[in-house]
């Protein structure tokens, strides 16, 4: 089930919303948490929902069985998203078309949070406690699991305030069970296997695998959704030493963290896609240099500023060829929270072994949906760390000969020397240069030769790029093929097909370029019906796919209104184009 | 002293006879040798333009990167490796126009950073037009009636902005040069060398004739650069008489290096880098839980 909370900014809903779900998920239930918020401080409309079951959820799905709505626009708006039996919780004082509700066949659930918040907690503003009090109370979750979140989360705030709202909370509880459980159908109940898990959102996951990676240094500028990675590397700098800088703008951004790459920390930026726009120039100075540095782009719609707290795969394009020239890169597209943290240790390793720029793409829906996940997912002690040919001190003390900063070999990689060695003073450089780095911007054969080695690096890129992850039956009808955070919405479109007795199963891609094209071809190939689902209006990726393969998807599932694709909204586009009638 | 040749490398050098840039590249080898830096102690950055071809011409480490973001890159690198010196080579469009931003900030920011702005007063390897530094009434292909803005007055700024050593030299005395790039090595946080440096092809205005008129040494005048509002007074001074030498310095500000936890265990870059232990991955979990 699916239960969500709504009203104005500043009305506790985003940080009641992640209380609750610690609740539940304390109770050992699986959840998938997906939040909208408006580009405004105070006032608008925001929500939270949790979804909640006793398996594990992979994506959020259209629809709410409760609405807890602490404004007459979060009834208005979200109100018909509620589902037929489903209820709307409301306190007794807000204003709203009851009839307009009721019609529709919505339960109301009118309570007295306020007057419990005054009365019981001396405090209009422990209104949404009572509302989470009284949330659990009609899907009768034990108290006991609400009370130790209020304990542990206002713990901060002093005795006093924990014992205000753990009484307001049980007042609602309490008069909501009486008054409404037994007209609601859904319930939740803690499971018996209660293993720890962890409750984390993309871009968290995200942070952890570059702090698991050995990321030293970080620079950015703040630009949602990618924020949040800069903040939560800052309240962490200290104690796993790392250097985090807010730059005057995304410009130098990259170019500090090239600036730290270059001199051998290891180093990241976090941008969405207009501070992208920005640090073109620079990601192609790292590509002629050979500089090795992590560029995490969050998406949201665009073009321009668009939509900054919504959702688009609008960018893939213009990440694999933003830039002048031609140069070796690497983009990479986690797909969920578990593999933004594997992406992220693994972007590092490629950035430096290739010495070339890695980006990795993900959007608003991913960055801030959160999943509850074991722990094992998340093998922070056990992450590979390759430097790739960087030389030692001690290889360096041997040199016989000068030191090629750009030497050219067969695979294209030149060893790396850190500044700072006797031996090997060199020059990094923008301009086409030679072996040693220095200037040659005028001679043909060099150029043939250094542009050679670059791409002679991009070729080989390729083996160490994954094929896409396979999901569902082979042999199947219909083959969802997708990239990025379309992941679980994908999945869980497939398992419904498949229960309806359609035989369906799914490509996810997270590396994407150098297109894996050698183990990717003959699985798009195979495909019966090739149908294409992305969070884009054009269809990027099939026409990457079409460019590298040849192969043209049969069908197109789109969606460029802002919101995320959900299972619902990927059958219900193939239903229209009837692609299994 | 050590032995200027060190500095030397095969590279051939492209600027215009008479071009004020070799009395700079001369100048800066000459504080290097003086101070004894070896070639891989320092780190030179550049933008693009004539000017910043120096590190180039130089035996030392150097990343010569794109045209106005030389002083972010060298702010990263020194964060990096704070072990390094770091030298910033820029033009005075590459570091004052296009790069403007980055300037302001860095005044804020004081890392130990020696910024050498080559400042010719008009775009050099474009090819002639204005600069942010022209004086008004210039004549160039883009401002043919002659520049109608004030020209940008670098020290003021610097000293405004919060630089903690500000100096102005003249590429035309390269001895007195090197002297003012030596204090801007030694001073601990970010230095500003602005470098008055004719461009004999594009400014037949601020010639090398037009500034030995006009330069006097402040360290002759009496100026102590420990006053500010002196200093604020000097850095106005244009016209018949034109400073140069060290307008401001300010001892005893703690660089940006220094106030960085992360750093005070050495330079990031010459840690070991390992996966964290099991307990340290254990608490980063824990958080989430
Ligand atoms: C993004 C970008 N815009 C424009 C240019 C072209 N460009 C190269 S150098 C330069 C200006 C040079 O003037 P200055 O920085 O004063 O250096 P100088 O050549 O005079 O030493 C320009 C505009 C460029 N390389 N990159």
């Amino acid at each position: 089930m699916t239960l969500r909370l709504a009203g104005e900014a500043g009305q506790g809903v985003e940080s009641g919303g992640a209380g609750f779900a610690q609740a539940l998920s304390h109770g050992g239930l699986w959840l998938h948490t997906y939040t909208e918020y408006m580009s405004r401080i105070r006032g608008g409309l925001n929500f939270f929902q949790i979804r909640v079951s006793d398996h594990p959820l992979w994506s959020h799905t259209e629809g709410t069985n409760i609405l807890v709505a602490f404004s007459p626009e979060a009834v208005r708006d979200y109100g018909p998203h509620i589902v037929p039996g489903g209820a709307l919780l409301h306190d007794e004082g807000l204003k709203f078309d009851h009839d307009a509700v009721a019609r529709r066949g919505t339960q109301l659930f009118p309570m007295p949070l306020t007057k419990i918040a005054q009365e019981v907690g001396g405090n209009k503003i422990m209104m949404n406690t009572a509302g989470l009090g009284a949330l659990a109370g009609i899907i009768e979750y034990p108290f006991e699991f609400v009370a130790d979140v209020i304990k542990k989360n206002f713990k901060r705030k002093g005795d006093a305030v924990v014992e205000g709202n753990l009484k307001v909370a049980a007042e609602g509880y309490r008069i909501a069970q009486e008054r409404y459980a037994a007209s609601f159908d859904w319930k939740v109940s803690p499971l018996d296997a209660r293993p720890h898990r962890m409750l984390i959102n993309g871009n968290q996951a995200l942070s952890v695998g570059a702090i698991a990676a050995g990321c030293r240094f970080m620079s950015g500028y703040p630009m949602t959704p990618a924020s949040s990675i800069l903040e939560f590397m800052a309240s962490h700098a200290r104690k796993y030493d790392i250097v985090v800088k807010q730059t005057e703008d995304e410009i130098a951004a990259i170019c500090m963290a090239i600036g730290a790459g270059n001199a051998g920390a290891r180093a990241m930026t976090a941008t969405s896609g207009g501070g992208f726009s920005l640090m073109v120039e620079a990601l192609g100075l790292a590509g002629m240099a050979e500089v090795p540095v992590v560029i995490v782009e969050a998406q949201r719609p665009g073009p321009s500023t668009g939509m900054p707290t919504k959702t688009e795969q609008g960018d893939l394009l213009f990440a694999l060829f933003a830039s002048q020239g031609e140069f070796p890169r690497i983009v990479l597209a986690p797909g969920t929270q578990e593999e933004c943290f594997h992406a992220a240790a693994r972007a590092f390793n490629l950035a430096e072994k290739w010495q070339c720029p890695v980006i990795v793409m993900t959007d608003f829906y991913l960055t801030t949906s959160m999943r509850t996940l074991l722990p094992s997912e998340f093998p922070i002690e056990h992450v590979t760390i390759d430097r790739g040919e960087l030389l030692t001190s001690e290889q360096l003390d041997r040199l016989a000969g000068p030191y090629l900063r750009y030497k050219d070999t067969p695979s294209g990689i030149s060893p790396r020397a850190l500044p700072g060695h006797p031996k090997a003073v060199h020059q990094a450089c923008s301009d086409e240069h030679d072996e040693y780095g220095h200037f040659e911007d005028e001679d043909a054969a060099n150029r043939l030769k250094m542009a050679g080695k670059r791409m002679r690096k991009f070729r080989n890129i390729v083996e160490d790029l994954r094929a896409p992850t396979i999901y569902g039956p082979e042999r199947a009808e219909v083959t969802l093929m997708g990239w990025g955070s379309s992941y679980g919405a994908m999945r869980e479109a497939v398992d419904l097909l498949n229960a309806r007795g359609v035989r369906a199963n799914m490509l996810h891609f997270v590396d994407l370029w150098p297109f894996p094209e050698a183990k990717a071809a003959p699985l798009i190939e195979a495909a019966r019906q090739l149908v294409a689902v992305e969070g884009n209006q054009t269809g990027q990726f099939a026409h990457l796919v079409r460019a590298m393969t040849g192969r043209r998807a049969d069908r197109l599932v789109l969606r460029w209104d802002g919101r995320p694709l959900s299972p619902e909204y990927i059958l219900a586009t193939l239903e229209e184009a009837k692609v299994h009638a | 002293m050590l032995d200027l040749k060190l500095y030397n490398n095969p590279v051939k050098v492209t600027w215009c006879p008479g071009c004020g840039d070799y009395g700079i590249l001369n100048a800066v080898k000459s504080a290097l040798a003086q101070l004894e830096i070896y070639p891989h102690e320092v780190l030179f950055f550049s933008g693009i333009g004539c000017g910043s071809k120096l590190p180039d011409y130089v035996n030392a480490i150097a990343f010569t990167t794109i045209h106005g973001r030389a002083l972010p890159i060298a702010m990263g690198a020194k964060l990096a490796n704070h072990d390094l010196h770091v030298i910033c080579i820029t033009g005075d469009g590459d570091g004052y126009g296009i790069g403007g931003n980055h300037f302001l900030n860095i005044l804020r920011r004081n890392p130990d950073v020696v910024h050498i702005a080559e400042n010719n007063m008009v775009y050099g390897l474009t090819k002639g037009q204005y600069a942010p530094t022209s004086q008004r009434g210039f004549v160039t292909s883009t401002t043919p009636e002659g520049s109608i803005e004030i020209a940008f007055n670098p020290l003021t700024t610097a000293i405004n902005g919060g630089a903690t050593f500000v100096a102005r030299g003249f590429s035309g005395d390269p001895k007195h040069l090197a002297k003012l790039i030596m204090a801007a090595i030694q001073h601990k946080g970010y230095a500003l060398v602005d470098v008055l440096q004719p461009c004999v092809i594009y400014n037949k205005i601020n010639t090398y004739d037009y500034y030995r008129e006009r330069v006097y040494k402040l360290e002759e005048a009496g100026h102590d650069p420990a006053d500010r509002s002196a200093a604020m007074q000097r850095a106005q001074e244009w016209g018949d008489r034109i400073p140069i030498g060290i307008v401001y310095q300010a001892t005893g500000e703690p660089t940006y290096e220094d106030q960085v936890a992360a750093l005070r265990a050495g330079p990031l870059a010459k840690r070991r880098l390992a996966p964290l232990g099991p307990e340290q991955a254990e608490a980063l979990r824990r958080e989430f839980f």
